[in-house]
Parts: structure tokens; sequence; C-alpha cells
């Protein structure tokens, strides 16, 4: 946005003066849900600030008392120097909020929905047709103004929104989880429209869950369960975690088993894959011996990486779970007629005129984390229903396990579990109903349905929930209790469609222990992810981009294609990036 | 691992699954409990078709015997509540016109006198045509008081005997007789609807109904599970206003028990159907709701329970034929009041079964539909 002088009106200076929010010893609570305790912080102009934490921490809660929907229970809030129960409409007009979803007229084109949100705010629409032409070239939607907002993809809403919500010119921008749902490109584009706002002196706040967005923010604030962990530079934080950030390198086939022992060590507090690697993080004040060991055991190299801010997160939130799946212990090892466990050959799928899947082929091994990654929009998720039997190919065909979903449907289906983003559990039943029922559904009866149900009971630690809602469990529990549900049929093959979306990183941590643990016998896993961190477990990654697959391979390999002289070590969302960016330039040019 | 298209352990696990979500679903068991209940109350103590307790305004120019003997007898009526006299025609007008009264009398000057001169005396009636319904049974019973006074004017004459109407079935015309029973067609039918319209509309919303469609049960085992719950819930309701109707409003029950409960079956597993239908095209709950009343409010108002299917035109008549309640509410009234023979209630019962029929196929296609 150039030349934006309304914007500008506060100096952008770090003194205590210029804060655009002041905080002091706010406390909210719901019943008996304390929300936030006891907190106090400053948001400074010119700055973007993370408000970071796992799902729950209070990061809604203490968005919506600072644009003044909430009133607080105690404490003092002030934005902008106005008090957000006393002064609350000077806070309408001073501040600028997009709440996770916002509010967009899905029936209204894009221009109509800002002509509205401009008239809401009090002004011509007609005599603000320079402001909306800055707005639309600032968020690169000028192509599409003529779209129902209902059309656009996650990406283009969130901008939409974005645009929104600078109508007014706020001093103070707030934005709800904006990268939720928004494939890496999008993101990108998000975040450079941001840097722009607070250069002119704007003060944001970004709310997240995500851990790597908290890394490019210029300051943090890390709250959980209502508390605030940190506030600082995230940096500053991850600078207390130095030298204890390690990596095996080039783990290889083994590094599920390597995972598995080295978060099993007690010196060691947290431990992912990455790639082909192993990445570790020592407890404070442990000493790297064990897991030197265990590298020259393996005959792997042992180096030290720069630490994360996740590292700092999971260690001040005292590291995550062990690396023994409980469930996968139990489990005998899969055994299948072939290698291969799902296949697909020129899968196509066409709604009326639009292609969301075109002429996909790959095969998956038994035992393989294969992973189908995209922008939103790009056909990942209809060719993972198509996979999974939730939509019927236009051509071409699916295989599960070698029977044929068109044909053997129901044989097909006996031998695939699946797990959706949102759960799908039964809210109305309990949560041994539930358990009943999937063991029920898939034809279970007698003595193995009562043993299947008390082992997954015993497994997955649910023993004193069994009569509560699904609703009512932790967050965590909810989503062991959805495992359960897909396992209960001991299927050779797993689908995981965004499994750990709006899930706090030690709950997907333990997840993806049970994953690996599973893997590891021999159970073929497919997933979808938005989590660039969540790719790295997969042993290889089919990338899709406007209904084509333009690349698959291990995670390490597609890193390696966006490598360059400036990026040695691209991460895997560099990775993500470049591939889609040069798949749309070759379409160009072809077209 | 074997494989079979049907089986009994996934139907059964279904169906424990459907049974438990009505019940303990809050706008379910709203849509189950209180609606019976509610126009229950209603029906037995509200809506009638009877006109009572209503004002009548009366300008009476007169003086004479016969005007004061008519006014007396209104004033004893039991139908109205208040006789309003007024001095004027205008006054009159402004009464009918604020809705006061129901009807107005102008009695002449010359009323007592024409009459006492052998003359017939003519009095003018003017009626509310706003409440055309109400006021055309008010002047019925203005007659009726008319002709009263008229047969003591000359109480030895042998006065032609005006049409004596006798009401088969119903002698004293009284309205419940007639609208419990339809009442019992129409509450199973939203009942049955509105459970069915559901329950697909919230699995999806859940996001359980992937969950079904990746499991190996098959999409016959769906709608069976999810037609029983619904099938014994709406039977449940039409038993309970059946016996409301004999036990609590002695309605006298005639006809055959075994084929009016043959008949309630079919009738809910067409319902069921159609509402199957609704919940597979819904996406959201809202909208299964909205639908569920976009079908049932005309599907009631076509039936024949307000109007009769005969004063439509031809071909709203044929699709009134395919309307499950016109068929039932045939074979529910006759029941009650008529004894209706079996051959008739039979010829009423194959539609049923022929529209239960092809609704529950459209369901299970509709839902395998959602495969595409």
């Amino acid at each position: 946005m150039q030349a934006n002088t309304a914007m500008a009106t506060t100096p952008t200076s770090a003194s205590a003066d210029s804060a655009a929010v002041v905080i002091e010893g706010l406390n909210k609570h719901f019943g008996d849900v304390k929300a936030l305790r006891s907190l106090s912080a400053r948001i400074h102009y010119g700055r973007l600030t993370g408000l970071v934490g796992p799902d729950g921490a209070g990061k809604t809660t203490l968005m919506r008392i600072l644009t003044g929907l909430l009133v607080p229970n105690a404490g003092r809030v002030t934005l902008a120097g106005f008090d957000v129960v006393k002064d609350n409409d000077a806070i309408h007009v001073a501040s600028g909020y997009m709440p996770q979803r916002f509010g967009l007229y899905e029936d209204l084109s894009v221009m109509e929905n800002m002509r509205l949100y401009a008239q809401l705010r009090g002004m011509d629409a007609d005599r603000n047709a320079a402001l909306f032409a800055e707005l639309l070239d600032f968020t690169r939607l000028a192509p599409f103004t003529k779209r129902l907002a209902g059309k656009l993809s996650g990406g283009m809403k969130q901008k939409l929104g974005l645009a929104c919500a600078l109508m007014a010119r706020p001093k103070v921008l707030l934005l709800d989880e904006p990268g939720v749902g928004v494939d890496p490109v999008s993101r990108q584009d998000l975040w450079r429209m941001v840097q722009a706002l607070t250069d002119e002196g704007m003060a944001v706040v970004w709310s997240t869950a995500y851990l790597d967005e908290a890394e490019r923010c210029e300051s943090v604030l890390l709250l959980n369960e209502g508390q605030l962990l940190f506030d600082g530079p995230p940096q500053e934080l991850t600078a207390q975690l130095k030298g204890r950030s390690f990596r095996l390198e080039d783990v290889g086939t083994e590094r599920r088993a390597v995972l598995t022992k080295v978060l099993d060590l007690p010196s060691v507090s947290d431990g992912v894959i990455q790639g082909a690697g192993v990445r570790v993080v020592l407890r404070e004040g442990a000493t790297v011996q064990d897991v030197q060991l265990l590298a020259d055991q393996a005959q792997v190299r042992l180096a030290q990486v720069p630490a994360r801010f996740e590292d700092a997160f999971i260690d001040l939130l005292g590291g995550g779970p062990g690396g023994t799946s409980q469930l996968a212990e139990r489990l005998s090892p899969v055994e299948l007629g072939s290698d291969i466990a799902v296949s697909c050959r020129n899968l196509t799928k066409r709604f009326g005129e639009f292609t969301a899947t075109d002429n996909v082929s790959f095969e998956v091994q038994k035992g393989e984390i294969f992973g189908l990654l995209g922008p939103n929009g790009a056909g990942k998720s209809t060719t993972f229903k198509m996979l999974c039997g939730l939509l019927k190919p236009t051509a071409g065909e699916a295989q599960v396990v070698g029977h044929d979903l068109r044909r053997a449907t129901g044989a097909a289906k006996s031998r695939l579990g699946y797990m959706a983003q949102k759960f799908s559990l039964y809210g109305l039943l309990s949560v041994r109903q539930n358990l009943e029922f999937s063991a029920g559904v898939y034809g279970l009866e007698g003595e193995t349905r009562r043993e299947r149900i008390e082992e997954m009971i015993a497994t997955f630690d649910l023993g004193g929930w069994l009569s509560s809602t699904p609703d009512s469990l932790p967050l965590g529990h909810k989503q062991r209790l959805a495992l359960a549900c897909s396992l209960m049929h001991r299927p050779p093959v797993l689908f995981l469609d965004e499994p750990t979306s709006g899930v706090d990183p030690i709950t997907r941590r333990e997840f993806w222990t049970h994953i690996n643990g599973l893997a590891r016998k021999g159970v073929t896993i497919m997933v979808t992810t938005h989590f660039m961190d969540e790719a790295e477990y997969c042993d290889r990654v089919a990338m899709l981009s406007r209904a084509r697959l333009i690349a698959l391979d291990t995670p390490d390999a597609l890193k390696r294609i966006a490598a360059n002289s400036e990026r040695p070590d691209p991460t895997m969302e560099d990775a993500f990036i470049h591939l889609v960016e040069s798949a749309d330039r070759q379409m160009e040019v072809a077209a | 691992m074997f494989f079979s298209a049907f089986s009994f352990t996934r139907l059964r696990a279904q169906f424990i699954k459907e049974v438990l979500s009505v019940l303990r679903d809050p706008r379910s068991r709203m849509v189950v409990f209180a609606p019976p209940i509610l126009q229950l109350l209603i029906f037995a103590f509200a809506a009638t078709l009877e006109v009572r307790n209503v004002d009548i305004a009366v300008y009476n120019q007169d003086a004479g015997r016969w005007s004061n003997e008519l006014v007396q007898r209104l004033d004893s009526a039991r139908f109205i509540t208040h006789v309003r006299h007024v001095d004027s025609q205008l006054q009159l007008h402004e009464l009918i016109d604020r809705g006061e009264v129901i009807a107005a009398l102008a009695i002449p000057v010359d009323f007592s006198r024409a009459i006492a001169a052998g003359d017939s005396g003519s009095a003018q009636v003017l009626v509310d045509g706003r409440r055309s319904n109400s006021g055309q049974i008010t002047v019925a019973y203005l007659s009726t008081i008319a002709a009263e006074v008229g047969a003591e004017v000359i109480p030895d004459a042998q006065a032609p005997t005006p049409v004596v109407v006798r009401h088969w079935f119903n002698p004293n015309l009284v309205y419940r007789w007639y609208i419990v029973p339809g009442l019992t067609g129409i509450l199973a039918l939203f009942s049955s609807l509105m459970i069915t319209s559901l329950s697909i509309a919230r699995e999806r919303e859940l996001g359980t109904f992937d969950q079904l469609l990746v499991s190996p049960t098959s999409t016959p085992e769906i709608i069976i599970s999810k037609s029983l719950p619904a099938l014994a819930i709406g039977t449940l309701l039409g038993l309970f206003m059946i016996s409301a109707g004999v036990f609590l409003f002695g309605i006298p029950f005639t006809g055959s028990f075994a084929l009016l409960l043959a008949s309630l079956v079919l009738f809910i597993a067409s319902v069921v159907g159609i509402g199957l239908m609704i919940s597979a095209v819904s996406m959201t709950q809202q909208q299964a709701i909205l639908g569920a009343f976009a079908v049932g409010i005309p599907a009631v108002l076509m039936s024949g329970f307000a109007t009769p299917v005969e004063n439509m035109p031809v071909v709203l008549q044929w699709l009134a034929q395919a309307i499950p309640l016109t068929h039932f509410l045939i074979i529910v009234e006759g029941s009650f009041l008529k004894a209706m023979p079996t051959g008739d209630i039979l010829a009423s019962l194959w539609p049923l079964a022929v529209i239960a029929l092809a609704t529950l196929t459209m369901a299970t296609v509709f839902v395998r539909g959602r495969l595409q």
C-alpha cells in the first residue's frame, strides 16, 4: 500500500508511551472455566505481535476483550488510549478486528461485501473509489471483484476479510488465527500485507496456534491455559534453548525406531522426525551423552542445530510425550497379499466444467506414511475422498489393498480406517456408546467386540470418561477416542484427513507417536495436512496443484529441489511454495 | 476378511445409535413430545368452528310487541355475549367497521305493525364480511331465532316445516369428532418427517456421515436403521392420539383397529421416505427443518384436512393422490365415525403401500447419490 498517510497516525517508537494496548491484571472466567488469569502485557505500535498458544489457551477471549466484545471480570485494558469498557464506541473506530471466520456475506460479491462494510462504517462507498482500488490492489483481489465471496478459496476469503477490516483505517488491527485453513502460498501473501501495515505504524496482533508463525512475529505473547508464559521477542525465548537442539542426520528407514528410542531417554525433552533425520531437544541441564551413544549405535552423525520457537514452547510446557505407543505395542504386524496398499491410476474427477483432480496416478507401499499436500482448492481433498470411497471418480480407478473401490466397495471399505478433521464423533452418545457403535458398524460381534473395546479403553486411557460425551473430553482425549474408533477393526490402511488441525503441539506429538508406531507395524497411513512439520513425518509426499500431481518424492528430496545459493537448507514450507510457484509458471508458459 | 452386503450386527449398532440420538437430541425430543401435547390442548379447548361469545348490535326503530320479542330472544341466545343497542344507522355501521360486533340488526318502524296486519315483518341484517365464515354461521343462527319468533306469531298454523338436516355419523356436528382423527395423521406426519429429515443432516453437520460412508455399511442398512426409530415413534404417537380421541374426547371408534394400525404404519413409512430424501439433500439441520416444513405444510393443505380434495383443480387433485396424508385421512376418519368397510379401507391402503415403496426407494437412491 503506497502513500497511505492516514494510517500512519502514530509515530513508531518502542517507548512505553507508544503502547497501542495496555493490559493490566486481566481476568476473565466463564462459569468455572478460567479463560484468562491475571494477565498483564503491552502491545506496541508499528510492530507485529503474535498472540501464540494452543487451542483453548485464551487467545480468542483476549481478542474479544480487546475489541470490546467481552467485558473482563477484573483488570483494565486500554486500546489506543481508550478504555475497552468505558469508551466502547471509540474502540470500534480505533480497532479493526478480523474474527476466525470473518463475517463475509457469502451470497454477495467481493465488491458488494466491501461496499457493505464501508457503508457500515458510515463511509460513502462511491466517494472512496481510490481507497477501494488501493485495498483491492493490496490484497490482489482486483481480478475477482465480481466473484461471490462464498466461491473464494480459504486464502482469498481471509484477504477479503482483511480488506474489510482495514476499511476504516484502524490504529490497531486484530487478526484472530488468520492462518487457519490457509495454504502456505496464501499465508505468504498475508504476511507480506501485515508487514506493509506495521511499517506504516499500525499495531497488528496476529493470533495463532502455529508455532512457526510465532517465530516470524517481532514480539510474542505466549499463552497457555489462560496464563501468560512469555512476553517478548521470540528470539529471546529460543535463545534460552541454545545448545540443546540436535539432529541425527540421514537416519533413513530406521528413523521411526530411532525416534522411539530417543524419546524414551530421560535426558530428552522433545523429538520429531524431520525428513530422513530425527530432531532432538535435550532437557535443561542434560548432557548429549545418551543421544550421542544412540547415534553411534545407529551409525549416524549427530549435529547441533539452531533452536526453534516450538522447541522452547514444548520445553516451557515440560516436554513432549514418550516415544512408545501403547497402541502399536498391542498390535500384531499387518500382513498383506501384496506390497502395494493403496494405488490409483489416471484418477480424474470433474464437477461439471470444473476439474478437481486431473489424471493422478501413484502407488503407496505397505507400511508407508504417505502425505497429500497442496494449496487450498488444489484437489487434494477430492483425491483423498476418492481414495477412501467418499467420492466416485469420473475416470480412472482407485484400489485399497487390491480391492477396487468401485466394484468391491464394501470389501475395500472394511479394510480401511478413516479419521476426519473434526473427529466425527457422535456428540449425543457417550464415549462407550461411540466405541460400541464403531465396533458394531464394522461388523465386530460377541467376544471379539468386547475384547477390542476393552483393549481400546485400556490403550488410550479412556476408562475414566466412559459415560461422558465426547464434547466434554479434553482435546487430547477426544482425539484418542477418534483414533480408537477408526482403528477398532484393525484396518491395514488408515486415512487421516487433516487430523491435527487446531490441536496443540503436545497432543499432536502424542498422535504422531501412535501413527509412527502403527507404521512400524506395517499399517499404511494416508494423510492430508496443512502443517509442514507434519509433512516431515511422511515417507513420501505427493504435491498437488491445480488438480495435478506436480511432485512426488521424499520430503528431503522435495526440499533439495527448492535449495539454491541463497537458501541452502530450505524448510518444507519453502519447498512447498517453490514447487507450487514453478508449476504455476510452467502452466502459464504452456498456456 | 469376509464381507457381506447385509449384516445384522452393523444394522443393530446403527439402530441403537439412531434411537439414542433421537432421544438425547433436545431438538428431536421437542419435535417428538411437544407438539402432540400442545395440539391436544389447543384443539380440545381453543380451536373450534362454532360461533360463540360474539356481540350483536341492534337498532330498534319499532316499539311494538314483535320487535321486543325478537330482541328478548337475542338477549337470551347463548351464542351472544352482549346485545348492543344503538340509536342510529350510523352507529350501527361504526360498530361493524370497528369490528366490535359481528352482525347488526336494523328493525324498521313498521315491523310490528306489518305483522299485526298479517304481513310478514322484515328486518335488515348487516354482517361483517371480513369474518365471512363466522358471519354466515351467525346469520344462520339469527334466521333460526327469527323463525322461532314467526312460529309464535301464528302458533297454530301448520307452517311448512323448514328442511330438517340430520348429520349422519356426527349427529350433533361435534367439531372435535371431526378434527381429532385428522390431527392423528398430521401429528404423526410432522413428527416422523422431522425426525428423519434431521437424521442425516445432523450427521453431516457432525461429520459422522462421512465416517458412516467409509465404513462397510450399505445404503439399505443406513436407510433401515434411520427408518425404524422414526417408524416406531410415529406409530406410537398416532396410537396415543387415537386413544386420546377414544378415551378423552369420547369419539366413537367404529372401524377395524387392525386395519387402522396397518395403514398407520404404511403411512409413516411413506413419510419416513420423504423425510430421508429431504435429509439426503440438506447440508445442515436448518435446511432440513425448512425442507420438512416446505413439504409438510402444502401436504396438509392439499390432503383434504381443511378443504375437500374434490374442490381443487384437477391437476392438484392428482397431486393430492400422491400425498400419503390424503389416503390416511380417509382411513382414519372412516374408522372413527362411520365403520368404514374393509373394501373401502383397502382401496386407500394400497396407494399408501405404493407411495411408501416409492419414497423409500427414492430415499435409498438419494443417499447413494451423495457418493457421487
